[in-house]
C-alpha cells in the first residue's frame, strides 16, 4: 500500500514550507528514516525523512513550491504499485511513472495520473485568493493588516473596509500570523545603487540570513518589547559546576549555560505567562516547557530546542544541547531540533560581554539574554570583596506580560542560580 | 427667486434668450399657433411672430436640416422635437451632420444649434414614443447632451445652451413639466458640462440625472428614515461628462449606485461605473449597481409600464444592497 508523505509542521507557527530540493527522485528506493527532501521554513532548511520504505512513486509538488503544512508532497510504495487512491498531485506529472510500469506499456503511467482525483495538493481554502474589496485591500496595505487574519462580513464573506477597521480596533496582530503577509518586503530595503562604491563588496545573503531578517523584523516591528536586567551571584554555581565536572569525562562536562537552561525551565513552570504565545486576543500558555538555545552557525544562528527541559536532568540537557548544536553547526539539523521552543535563551558569556538584550523569537513571549559571569568587586555587609557576578536581561512581549511579572521571574530565577543545588533534586 | 414649474422655467429661458438675441428662433411641430405639444411655447407666436416661431411639416429631417443650415449661416436656431423618439428620423442630421460639421470643415463653421427634445416614459405613449435613448446620443463626440433634473437647472442650462456655439441636444422629461422648484429670475446661467451635488450624504453615492434625480431624491428620503444618508450627484450633462463630483463623492462613500431611466445595457450607468472602476479602483468597497429600465420595449399598459420603469423602491433596494 502506497503511503503519502506530508509537509511536516516544524513549529508552533509554521503554516507552510518551501520544498527546496528533492533528495530522492521518482523511481529511487528509499528506506524508513532516509531523507526524501529538503524544505525551508522560516527558521531553517531542514531535511524531511520518509516514514515509509519502498520506491518513490510520485512527487506531488515541484521543487521550489511553497506547500501548506500537512499537504501531501510525495507518494512512497512498492515498485509499479497503482496509486489511484493516493492524493492527487497539484500538477499532472507523466514522467513520474514507476520504472517497472514504464517499461511494459506507455499508457499505464498516463492512466495513473489522469485518473487521480483533481483535488490539488494545495487546498483552495488555504491558498485561494482572499475575497476583499479593492478598498479593503488598500486600507489593509496602508495600515499593515494581514487580510488572511480578517473575517469578511460582506456578501459571500467578502472583506470590506469595516472589517479591516474592526480588526484594527480589536488589536488584530499586524502582519504576524501568516507567512503570506508581505513582511518579506520589509526585511532589507534596497540600497540605492549610487551608494555602492567601487571598493564595496556586495554579498548575496543566505536563506538563513534572510529568514533571520524576516523573523526579527517581524518581531521588532510588531511586538512591544520591554526589558528587565538582573545581576546574579554566581559563586555557588561556579563551585558546584567545578565539583560536578570533576566526576565527568571530557566531552560530557556541564557548562554554565546548561545550568541556566535548567534554571530557566524550572522558573518558567512558575510563570506560565512567559512560557506562552499570543494568538489573536488569547494567550496560549504552553503545557510543555521547551527551552530554546541560540547556537552560532555559519552564516547566522539557529535555536535548538530541549524538549520538556524542566523534566530533564542537567546531564541530559547538556548532552542534548551539545548534540543538537553540533548538528546545527554542520548544517545537518533535524526538524525536531529546531521545533517547538516555548522560550529562548541567548548566551554571549564566552565573549566577555557585560550585558545585552535580545529580540524575541516569535511566537514566544520572551527571551533571556545572558552575559558573562565575571569576577568583580562586590559589597557585602559593608565590606568590598571579590565575587562572581553575571547579568541577564529578559525581553518580554508587553502584550502578554508586564514589568512586575518579568522582574519576579528574574528574581525567582535567582533562587535557582544562586542555590544551584535546587536544580539537582 | 420664484417657485415655478419646469415648463415655466424652460419658457422663461427661451423668452429671455429670444429677447436678448434676435438671431434666436424656434422651429418645430406645433410650436407656433398651438403653443407647443407641452405648452412650452404658449404665447411665443403672438409675441415673436411666424418669422421667429416657425411651425414645420411633420418631417424631423427637414426640421434638423433647416436648423443646421440656419446655424451655419449665423442664426441661433432652437429645433424642437415633439419627442426624442422622432430624432431617429433625423439621425443622420444629428449625429453625422450637426455633430461633425465643425470638424469636417476644419472649423470654418460653428453650429450654434439647440435641439430640444422630450424624452422618457410613464405617460402611456407606447413602446415607440416612450424611450430614453440618451446614451445613444451621448456616444457621439461632437454633440453635447444636456438633461436637467430641476427647474432651475433647466433654465440655467438652456440659456447656456442657446448661447453656446456648439450643437447641443437638450433632453426634457415628459413627466417633469409640472415639477416645481425655486428658479432665479432673469439672468441665470449654469455652465454646460458640470455635475453637481444635489443632496449631501456620507453613506453612499447615487449618481443620476433628469427623472432619475426626482426618483433618487425620494429614495434618499426613504433611506434617511433608516439612518442611511445618500449623497446624490446630478450629472446634468452627459457629454461632456464631468466625473469630478462623482469621484470626489465616491472616494468619500466608497459605495455607489447609478440611477437612469434608460435601459441598463450599454447605458449611462455602464459608463459611470466603468469610469469609477478605472479612476477610483482603490476606493471600491462593494460592486457598484445600476438601477435602470427593464430590458423590454416599454409597455403601454399602465401597470406594466410602471413595472418596467425604475421606481423609488428599486433605488432603495439597490442602495441597501451595496451597503451590505
Amino acid at each position: 500500500m502506497a503511503e503519502t508523505i506530508k509537509m511536516p509542521k516544524l513549529g508552533f507557527d509554521m503554516a507552510e514550507g518551501t520544498l527546496v530540493r528533492w533528495v530522492k527522485n521518482v523511481g529511487e528506493n528509499i528506506n524508513k528514516g532516509e531523507v526524501l527532501a529538503e524544505i525551508e521554513t522560516d527558521k531553517a532548511t531542514v531535511e524531511v525523512e520518509s516514514h515509509a520504505a519502498g520506491v518513490v512513486l510520485q512527487h506531488l509538488v515541484d521543487a521550489g513550491t511553497s506547500v501548506p503544512v500537512n499537504a501531501p508532497i510525495a507518494v512512497v510504495g512498492a515498485a509499479g504499485e497503482n496509486i489511484d487512491s493516493a492524493p492527487a498531485p497539484a500538477e499532472s506529472k507523466p514522467q513520474a511513472a514507476p520504472a517497472a510500469a514504464a517499461s511494459s506499456s506507455a499508457p499505464t503511467p498516463a492512466t495513473v495520473t489522469e485518473t487521480a482525483a483533481p483535488a490539488a495538493a494545495v487546498s483552495p481554502a488555504e491558498t485561494g485568493p482572499v475575497k476583499a474589496s479593492p478598498l479593503a485591500r488598500k486600507v489593509a496595505r496602508d495600515r499593515g493588516v494581514n487580510l488572511g487574519s480578517v473575517v469578511g462580513t460582506g456578501p459571500g464573506g467578502r472583506i470590506v473596509r469595516r472589517d479591516i477597521e474592526a480588526a484594527l480596533a480589536a488589536g488584530q496582530p499586524l502582519k504576524v500570523e501568516s507567512p503570506k503577509s508581505d513582511t518579506r518586503k520589509l526585511e532589507y530595503s534596497n540600497i540605492q545603487s549610487s551608494n555602492i562604491h567601487a571598493s564595496d563588496e556586495s554579498i548575496q545573503t543566505t536563506k538563513l540570513r534572510q529568514a533571520i531578517g524576516r523573523r526579527l523584523v517581524e518581531s521588532k516591528t510588531t511586538i512591544p518589547h520591554f526589558y528587565v536586567t538582573h545581576e546574579y551571584k554566581m559563586e555557588a554555581l561556579m563551585d558546584l559546576r567545578k565539583q560536578i565536572n570533576g566526576f565527568l569525562p571530557e566531552g560530557e562536562k556541564i557548562s554554565v549555560n546548561d545550568f541556566i537552561v535548567k534554571a530557566v525551565a524550572l522558573t518558567l513552570r512558575q510563570f506560565p505567562n512567559l512560557n506562552a504565545s499570543l494568538s489573536g486576543t488569547n494567550i496560549i500558555r504552553h503545557g510543555a516547557v521547551n527551552v530554546g538555545v541560540a547556537v552560532t552557525v555559519p552564516g547566522g544562528l539557529m535555536t535548538v530546542v530541549v524538549k520538556d527541559t524542566d523534566q530533564k536532568p542537567l546531564r541530559q540537557i547538556s548532552a542534548e544541547v551539545k548534540t543538537m548544536a553540533a548538528r546545527a553547526r554542520e548544517g545537518k539539523v533535524k526538524p525536531e531540533d529546531v521545533d517547538g521552543s516555548t522560550f529562548s535563551t541567548s548566551n554571549l558569556g564566552m565573549y566577555d560581554v557585560d550585558e545585552f538584550i535580545a529580540i524575541i523569537n516569535p511566537p514566544e513571549a520572551a527571551i533571556l539574554a545572558i552575559a558573562s559571569a565575571k569576577e568583580v568587586p562586590v559589597v557585602e555587609n559593608g565590606q568590598i570583596k571579590p565575587g562572581w557576578r553575571m547579568k541577564a536581561t529578559v525581553s518580554v512581549d508587553h502584550r502578554i506580560s508586564d514589568g512586575a511579572e518579568a522582574a519576579q521571574f528574574m528574581q525567582t530565577l535567582a533562587g535557582f542560580l544562586e542555590n544551584p543545588v535546587r536544580m539537582l533534586v | 427667486m420664484a417657485r415655478i414649474t419646469m415648463r415655466e422655467a424652460i419658457s422663461q429661458a427661451l423668452m429671455e434668450e429670444m429677447d436678448r438675441d434676435p438671431a434666436v428662433f424656434i422651429l418645430g411641430e406645433e410650436v407656433g399657433v398651438w403653443g407647443g405639444t407641452y405648452a412650452v411655447t404658449k404665447g411665443f407666436y403672438d409675441k415673436y411672430g411666424a418669422e421667429r416661431v416657425k411651425d414645420t411639416p411633420i418631417a424631423e429631417n427637414a426640421i434638423l436640416g433647416a436648423a443646421i443650415g440656419a446655424a451655419m449661416v449665423g442664426q441661433r436656431p432652437i429645433a424642437e422635437l415633439m419627442t426624442i423618439n422622432f430624432a431617429f428620423s433625423a439621425m443622420d442630421y444629428i449625429v453625422n451632420q450637426a455633430a461633425k460639421l465643425r470638424y469636417m470643415f476644419g472649423g470654418q463653421f460653428m453650429l450654434p444649434l439647440v435641439i430640444r427634445a422630450v424624452g422618457g416614459g410613464g405617460r402611456q405613449l407606447g413602446a415607440t414614443h416612450s424611450q430614453t435613448p440618451d446614451a445613444i446620443f451621448a456616444h457621439f463626440p461632437g454633440l453635447k447632451v444636456v438633461s436637467p433634473g430641476t427647474p432651475a437647472d433647466a433654465k440655467g442650462l438652456l440659456k447656456s445652451a442657446i448661447r453656446s456655439n456648439d450643437p447641443i441636444l437638450f433632453i426634457e422629461h415628459a413627466t417633469m413639466y409640472q415639477v416645481r422648484g425655486e428658479v432665479p429670475d432673469g439672468e441665470f446661467l449654469i455652465p454646460i458640462g458640470k455635475s453637481t451635488i444635489q443632496r449631501p450624504g456620507k453613506d453612499l453615492t447615487i449618481v443620476t440625472y433628469c427623472k432619475g434625480l426626482e426618483l433618487s431624491m425620494k429614495a434618499a428620503e426613504e433611506l434617511a428614515k433608516e439612518g442611511i444618508e445618500a449623497e446624490i450627484v446630478d450629472l446634468r450633462t452627459l457629454r461632456p461628462l464631468d466625473m469630478e463630483p462623482v469621484l470626489e463623492s465616491f472616494k468619500k462613500t466608497n459605495r455607489a449606485i447609478v440611477v437612469e431611466e434608460g435601459w441598463k445595457s450599454y447605458g449611462v450607468g455602464s459608463e459611470i461605473v466603468s469610469r469609477i472602476y478605472e479612476e477610483a479602483f482603490d476606493y471600491v468597497d462593494a460592486p457598484i449597481l445600476r438601477v435602470a429600465q427593464k430590458e423590454v420595449p416599454l409597455p403601454y399598459n399602465r401597470t406594466l409600464e410602471q413595472a418596467a420603469l425604475p421606481q423609488v423602491p428599486d433605488i432603495v433596494a439597490a442602495a441597501k444592497e451595496v451597503l451590505k
